[in-house]
C-alpha cells in the first residue's frame, strides 16, 4: 500500500538530516535542493540510493537531475 | 648539511589511540602503564585465531558529525580527529594557502570501506554504492580530506610503506620545509584495519600474536614469551613548521624535527634482515641529517612490534648505529602496532618524552631475551636529562622499508 504525501515527507526528511545534517524539520516541499537547502549532486546521489531503499523506488541518473524540488521527489516517488 | 639549512620545529601534536581519545589522555594512559588491547566480539572473530586488538579508546563517529563521518573511512575519521587536534594544539596557524602542505599516510588504507562496498556491489548492485567509496577506499584519502578540511595548496601526499608509512611522511613534510615549498605542514599516519581479513591475512604470515587468554599482556617486546605482534588503530599527527615561521607567530616549541634517515633492507618482503644493516644505515643517516653523535641521543622509541624476528634485530643495530646508552622503550607494548599509524603517534610519544624528559616504560617485558644490550625502561618510567638532548622514533615495514626521525629538544 502506498505512502502517504506526508509519510514520504518525513522519510525523505530523515534521510536527508542523515546524509546532511539539515534538521528534518527544514525539508519541506517547496524548498529547492540546489538554491534553499545546499545539497550538491553527490550528495542527491547519496539521497536516491537512500530512497530507492526507503520507499522500494528507482530513480534513474536521467530522472534525478528533473527533480529539484523536494515536491518534486515527493511526486516522483508517489506515482 | 649546510649550516644556514632551513630548521623545522614542531608546535602541535594530535592523536587518537587505544589508550585515548586524544593527546593528553594518551600520554596519561602511557605514563600508568595502561593496556588497551582487549578481547573483540566482531562477528568474525571466531573464523580468526586471534581474537582480540587495540581498538580506539573512543570511537570516532562519537567525536565528527555523523554527516561528515559517513563519508569517510575509519582511516580518516581517524586523521581527521588527530590532525584537528594538533591544529588547534598549534594554535591553528595563520598561513597561507599555498606554504600549507599536507602529508598524511596509511599502509592500508581504506580496506574497511573496500570489503564492505565490495559486499554491497555483489549483493545489490552498482547504484547501491555510495558516491564516496572511491574516495573512501583511495589510500590518499586521510591525506585529502586532512588537505581539505585546512585549506592547504602547497601539496598534499601520502607516502606509503607499511608500516614505516606514518615516519616517512614526517620525514616527507620536513623536507617540504626544508626545501622552501611550504611553511607548515601537518603531517602523521593513521590506521583503521582491525577487520577480519586483515586479522587472518597476518595470521597467515604467522606475525601475530595468539595470546587470546591475556589480550593485555599479548604484546610483550623483547620478552622471550612474545609470539607476535598486536594490531591497534587510531591516529598520530603533528604540525610541522619552518622555526622562522614559528618564532615569527609567537608559537609554542615542542621540538625540532631535526633529521631523518631512510633505507631499504632488500633482503627479504617480510623477514628483517638478520645484521640489522639497513636498520643501522637508516639510523646513521638520520643521525647525519639532524648534525648529532650518537651520544647526543637520550632516548629510543623503538619500532619493537613484539614479533619473534625483529625485536631483538634492532636493539642491536641501536647499539651499533647509536650506542648502548639511550634509553629505550616500546610504548607498542601498551597501544598494539597501528601499522602506518605507528610512526605517527610514537611520534608524538617521543616529542613529549622529550617535552616532558620522561620515558614510559614498556609493559609486559618481565624476562628479556638473549642479546639485549641497550637499556630497555622497564617496571617505572625513567627521567630523562636536562639541557640539549635528542630522541629517536625508528619505524619498519613490510617490504623491507626503514625509516628514522630524529627529535631534538627546544
Amino acid at each position: 500500500m502506498a505512502a502517504t504525501e506526508q509519510e514520504i515527507l518525513e522519510g525523505l526528511g530523515k534521510i536527508i538530516n542523515e546524509i546532511t545534517g539539515i534538521p528534518a524539520s527544514e525539508v519541506t516541499p517547496e524548498k529547492s535542493f540546489v538554491d534553499d537547502l545546499d545539497i550538491d549532486s553527490l550528495s542527491m546521489v547519496e539521497i536516491a540510493v537512500a530512497a530507492q531503499d526507503e520507499f522500494g523506488v528507482e530513480i534513474p541518473d536521467d530522472q534525478l537531475k528533473n527533480l529539484k524540488t523536494v515536491k518534486d521527489v515527493l511526486t516522483f516517488i508517489q506515482n | 648539511m649546510s649550516a644556514n639549512r632551513v630548521r623545522v620545529v614542531v608546535t602541535g601534536l594530535g592523536a587518537t589511540t587505544p589508550v585515548g581519545g586524544d593527546v593528553t589522555s594518551t600520554w596519561s594512559a602511557l605514563l600508568a602503564g595502561q593496556s588497551g588491547v582487549n578481547s573483540i566480539t566482531e562477528d568474525w572473530v571466531d573464523t580468526v585465531p586471534v581474537k582480540f586488538a587495540g581498538t580506539a579508546a573512543v570511537d570516532p563517529t562519537e567525536v565528527l558529525p555523523r554527516p561528515e563521518a559517513r563519508r569517510l573511512d575509519r582511516s580518516e575519521q581517524f586523521a581527521l580527529v588527530a590532525a584537528r587536534e594538533a591544529w588547534q594544539d598549534a594554535g591553528a596557524p595563520g598561513v597561507a594557502p599555498e606554504r600549507l602542505g599536507v602529508v598524511v599516510s596509511s599502509g592500508i588504507g581504506g580496506i574497511n570501506t573496500t570489503l564492505s562496498a565490495y559486499d554491497t556491489y555483489k549483493e545489490r548492485g552498482w547504484n547501491r554504492l555510495s558516491p564516496f567509496t572511491v574516495p573512501m577506499l583511495m589510500p590518499n584519502g586521510p591525506a585529502a580530506w586532512v588537505g581539505l578540511d585546512l585549506g592547504a595548496q602547497a601539496g598534499v601526499h601520502a607516502t606509503v610503506s607499511a608500516c614505516a608509512s606514518g615516519a616517512e611522511a614526517i620525514g616527507y613534510a620536513m623536507d617540504m620545509i626544508r626545501s622552501g615549498r611550504a611553511d607548515v605542514v601537518v603531517a602523521g599516519g593513521t590506521e583503521a584495519a582491525i577487520h577480519g581479513l586483515n586479522v587472518a591475512a597476518f595470521a597467515a604470515a604467522r606475525a601475530m600474536s595468539t595470546r587470546n587468554d591475556d589480550p593485555a599482556g599479548a604484546s610483550r617486546p623483547w620478552d622471550r614469551e612474545r609470539d607476535g605482534f598486536v594490531l591497534g588503530e587510531g591516529a598520530g599527527i603533528i604540525v610541522l613548521e619552518s622555526e622562522e615561521h614559528a618564532r615569527a607567530r609567537g608559537a609554542r616549541i615542542y621540538a625540532y624535527a631535526a633529521g631523518v634517515g631512510y633505507s631499504a633492507d632488500s633482503h627479504h618482503i617480510t623477514q628483517p634482515e638478520p645484521e640489522g644493516r639497513g636498520v643501522i644505515m637508516a639510523m646513521t643517516q638520520a643521525l647525519n641529517d639532524a648534525d648529532i653523535a650518537g651520544l647526543d641521543v637520550k632516548h629510543v622509541n623503538a619500532h619493537a612490534t613484539s614479533t619473534p624476528a625483529g625485536d631483538v634485530v634492532e636493539v642491536q643495530a641501536i647499539a651499533k648505529a647509536i650506542g648502548t646508552h639511550p634509553l629505550v622503550t616500546s610504548t607498542k607494548s601498551m597501544t598494539g602496532h597501528l601499522l602506518g599509524g605507528a610512526g605517527g603517534i610514537e611520534s608524538v610519544f617521543t616529542i613529549k618524552a622529550l617535552q616532558e624528559r620522561i620515558v614510559p616504560a614498556t609493559i609486559n617485558l618481565s624476562d628479556p631475551d638473549d642479546g639485549i644490550e641497550v637499556e630497555i625502561v622497564r617496571g617505572a618510567n625513567r627521567e630523562l636529562p636536562a639541557g640539549d638532548i635528542a630522541a629517536v622514533n625508528n619505524s619498519f615495514g613490510f617490504g623491507g622499508h626503514n625509516a628514522t626521525v630524529v627529535f631534538k629538544g627546544a
